[in-house]
């Protein structure tokens, strides 16, 4: 039966029935609703994949501009534009263009450098994201098929780099250019090959950039792009992890829903992200290309670093010492293969099957959606550190000449120190990082047992001095809380259990009166239900009570001194 | 009526739902749907998506001065907002009209030398308040509330019921038996592919035809000139002095594996130098010439420092020693740089006697072979 205009529940207003309009063709709001219901847990380090992938949207925005201007050629022209120390010299198209949209477009120089900006944050919230995942387990199952894709997309993301400061043709891309030319060259049997398809011939030739530019602006982004969807797609179907909290098991999500708090806050998110980069593409400068000059393969300057990125394989090219292996037949494995290729496909290969080699050194095959702290799982997270150690010491290494230079240190001695750290500093940074753990166990189980330290001395009836402690519990005879550990944070200071006042809001004077910030303060409860907000953990060791913290656990139980600890 | 005139979509036919349709609305009528409040259908749409609502805390009271505050917040700041924004669409089309020319020229120090700076002042403030804005709204002035959602793990009854109709397909296609069909598809896959392939085979070039990683433009009398094009004789440099130089060929200068560093070595230096076997005779008195381009990654090697004898590559820090046939002395380089044997020509101009003995440039696997 057709619905009538006078059917109850109809709408009445104009926009009400628009949207009836629309459902009554496309039948969306059941899905809409679903979506709109979704719930987000509320954590700051769950937004750092999305500010990658806001760093994405500027990309995609300012890289599309940048294209308007951009003349991927190698054909050589002489520069004619308005900075003037290069006019008259010859040089690519692509460096040409790269330079006209830099000094002769209006606003080209910010879009440009707000491009390199974004790129560089791209990549870096792409590893804290990473990190973030990897230190909290949030890779285990059944989240492994996103963490493979979040690598690949991370060597994306590395690839889009590099074929993207290639593409200015200035001396220090073009550097960059020669040393990708002699990785390829180095690889064992089909290096030639290799060069020769990419290159189309021997370094430099004509096509390299024409053929970077459309990898760099079609070919990558689109893949790119569809790993997001499918990303994105899989992160939906599975629901977010949490961390452990009240109230927050494996079957169910804890924190906003999309609508309105979500959407807010991550559009806020987005806007702070773009401000942040708009910021310093104006800043801050970035590659100014005049500056180097046009490529030329007999030129290159002092201190030429890759983007941040990138440095870490520099650094790893710098320390590899001098050995080539000559094989019988008079063939060669060229030294430059293994700190290039061969390190740098090991680092990603062991990235992205750490999900699976963990599984099979735990044996833990079940479903996981609660996050780990990372000091609950020491090796992971000491390997973790183990990992990042190497990776920052090769990252700085690939600016030891720099280094060197402002430290007055000799170059070669920055180039042992960094061969000998590589190997020695990452086990030392497991063993401190395995005791680091195990000392924050041992410390949230302390506090478990015997309570929060509150500073406050007494002096026993024996002369002995002790320091009192807040149990979290209810307690045993001794004294000693019952509370088992949760995989959650174990409040350490007063302040944290109720211990302070809510600040009161207002610089210059209080916008509230203060009386009802108690009565709100009490109605809040502290994490207990409603019912239960008068009998708060803490009450008698709030300063209005005499500060006098209670030391038998719950005021009904007498405030009982708590037995001193041994 | 025929059977086909019943089905719906036909002359005829009883267009009625089926037994499927319904749902919620079938429990639902649109009578008791218009009883209840909003806030109860909010719940009750977030309760058929499996999310509770556990607790809100209103946002402030309306009316009340902390309202009044957090709007007077929201409200400045999306102004200011606006305003950068504004101030961003002036200064861009301004600039050259009624403000002064945003071209920037080397020695400029006024308005061009702020255009960047200030358009990315603008248009960051302007959009970093927009997010401000927003995260103030939702912090100050939204209700704050907490949602549980159910999390479903997978079902058996889908999976079941998905696996029989998948089977059911791949049965009814009868492909297990039809062997001649299967065998044929896997056949015309494999050629499908390859042939979807092979255009990729215009990528591939043979890099062993004609040796080109293996020879330069250097040759016999090819005279050794300067960037500029100049020739060089003799006594043009300082001992110790480097200079790089270039074939006398047209674009000789931006050849990717022709740079040559001319070195005048020092007396001493001449004296302790060792050059590599069969090649003692490549200097030219007190000259040697050394390929510029790194053996380690091909950057060139532009750091002579005569004290010591040493070339250092910027790149990765390799060395040679110019005295013991720019051997490499440390870092990551593994073969000395090539020698260019080198002579002078009628005219007194130093030339080169061949081109390299061998290739110049990062090491590959076969180098050794051609």
């Amino acid at each position: 039966m057709a619905r009538t205009a006078t059917a109850p529940g109809t709408p009445t207003t104009r926009l009400g029935k628009a949207a009836f309009e629309i459902d009554d063709r496309l039948i969306v709001a059941g899905p809409l609703r679903r979506t709109l219901n979704k719930v987000f847990p509320d954590h700051w380090s769950f937004l750092l994949g999305e500010i990658a992938l806001y760093s994405f949207v500027v990309l995609l925005l300012s890289g599309t501009y940048l294209t308007f201007f951009f003349d991927a050629s190698m054909k050589e022209v002489v520069y004619n534009g308005s900075y003037a120390p290069l006019r008259g010299v010859e040089m690519s198209a692509a460096y040409d263009s790269a330079l006209q949209m830099s000094f002769d477009v209006r606003g080209g120089l910010f879009i440009r450098q707000v491009h390199h900006w974004a790129a560089l944050l791209f990549v870096a919230s792409i590893v804290v994201h990473l990190l973030r995942i990897f230190f909290t387990g949030a890779f285990r199952r059944p989240r492994e098929t996103n963490w493979l894709i979040g690598v690949v997309m991370l060597v994306l993301s590395l690839l889009m780099g590099v074929t993207g400061y290639s593409l200015p043709d200035d001396l220090l891309s073009g550097t960059g250019l020669r040393i990708i030319s002699a990785i390829l060259l180095s690889i064992p049997v089909v290096g030639t090959w290799v060069h020769f398809a990419v290159f189309n011939g021997d370094y430099v030739g004509e096509n390299i950039i024409g053929r970077f530019y459309i990898a760099h602006v079609l070919l990558f982004p689109a893949i790119l792009l569809g790993l997001i969807a499918v990303h994105l797609l899989i992160l939906v179907k599975q629901k977010h992890t949490q961390f452990a909290g009240p109230g927050r098991t494996e079957h169910n999500v804890v924190g906003n829903r999309l609508f309105p708090t979500f959407a807010a806050k991550a559009t806020g998110l987005f806007f702070v992200v773009f401000g942040l980069i708009a910021l310093l593409g104006g800043l801050v400068q970035i590659n100014p290309i005049w500056l180097w000059g046009p490529y030329n393969p007999s030129q290159v300057s002092a201190a030429s670093q890759p983007d941040w990125y990138i440095m870490f394989l520099d650094g790893s090219t710098r320390l590899f010492p001098a050995w080539d292996i000559n094989l019988p037949g008079s063939y060669t494995i060229p030294a430059l293969f293994w700190p290039t290729v061969v390190i740098a496909g090991a680092m990603f290969t062991l990235l992205a099957l750490y999900p699976m080699i963990e599984r099979k050194l735990t044996r833990d095959t079940a479903s996981h959606h609660l996050l780990q702290r990372p000091r609950d799982v020491p090796v992971r997270t000491s390997l973790g550190v183990m990992g990042l150690t190497f990776y920052v010491w090769l990252m700085m290494s690939g600016g030891n000449d720099v280094i060197a230079d402002k430290f007055q240190i000799s170059l070669n001695a920055m180039t042992w120190i960094g061969r000998i750290g590589v190997i020695v500093l990452p086990p030392i940074a497991y063993a401190i990082t395995y005791r680091i753990c195990l000392g924050l166990q041992m410390h949230d189980r302390q506090v478990l047992e015997h309570g929060i330290e509150t500073g406050v001395i007494r002096r026993l009836p024996n002369g002995e001095f002790i320091e009192v402690h807040q149990p979290l519990g209810p307690v045993d005879a001794h004294g000693h809380g019952s509370l088992a550990y949760g995989g959650a944070p174990v409040p350490k200071k007063m302040n944290q259990v109720g211990g302070a006042r809510r600040a009161i809001r207002g610089f210059f004077s209080p916008i509230e009166p203060p009386a009802r910030v108690e009565l709100e303060q009490r109605a809040e409860g502290r994490g207990l239900s409603p019912h239960e907000s008068d009998r708060e953990l803490t009450t008698s060791g709030r300063p209005t009570e005499g500060g006098r913290p209670s030391e038998g656990g719950r005021p009904s139980e007498g405030g009982r001194p708590q037995e001193p600890r041994d | 009526m025929t059977a086909r005139e019943d089905r719906p979509g036909s002359a005829g036919g009883h267009d009625v739902p089926g037994p499927h349709h319904g749902g919620p609305d079938d429990d639902y009528t649109p009578e008791r749907l218009a009883a209840m409040s909003r806030e109860d259908l909010d719940r009750l749409g977030a309760s058929y998506d499996g999310v509770e609502v556990l607790h809100v805390d209103p946002g402030p009271e309306p009316g009340s001065r902390l309202e009044k505050r957090a709007i007077r917040q929201v409200g400045v700041t999306f102004a200011l907002a606006g305003l950068a924004a504004f101030a961003f669409v002036v200064i861009y089309v301004g600039s050259g009209w009624f403000l002064p020319d945003w071209h920037w020229t080397i020695t400029e120090q006024g308005w061009s030398a702020f255009f960047t700076p200030l358009l990315g002042l603008l248009m960051g403030l302007s959009l970093a308040l927009v997010g401000i804005g927003l995260v103030l709204y939702t912090k100050k002035l939204l209700p704050h509330e907490t949602a549980v959602q159910d999390k479903h793990d997978g079902s058996h009854f889908d999976r079941v019921t998905t696996g029989a109709t998948l089977v059911g397909g791949l049965h009814n296609s009868g492909l297990a038996r039809r062997k001649l069909i299967t065998r044929s598809l896997a056949f015309m896959g494999g050629g499908l592919g390859l042939m979807l392939l092979m255009p990729l085979g215009g990528l591939i070039k043979n890099p062993n035809k004609g040796n080109p990683l293996g020879t330069t433009e250097w040759a016999k009398g090819v005279r050794l000139v300067r960037n500029d094009g100049s020739p060089i004789r003799p006594g043009d440099q300082e001992p110790g002095s480097l200079e790089t130089v270039f074939p006398a060929v047209p674009k000789g200068n931006v050849q990717p594996d022709a740079a040559t560093m001319l070195i005048r070595l020092r007396p001493e230096q001449v004296a302790e130098s060792q050059p590599r076997p069969g090649q003692a005779n490549f200097g030219y008195g007190e000259y040697v010439a050394y390929s510029k381009i790194c053996t380690h990654a091909g950057c060139p090697v532009s750091l002579y420092e005569q004290e010591t004898s040493r070339i250092l590559c910027p790149c990765h820090q390799s060395q040679f020693d110019v005295t013991q046939g720019a051997k490499p002395v440390f870092g990551p380089a593994t073969r000395s740089l090539p020698q260019l044997p080198i002579t002078v020509d009628d005219e007194g101009y130093f030339v080169a006697r061949h081109d390299y003995i061998e290739a110049v440039g990062p090491t590959y696997w076969n180098r050794e072979r051609i």
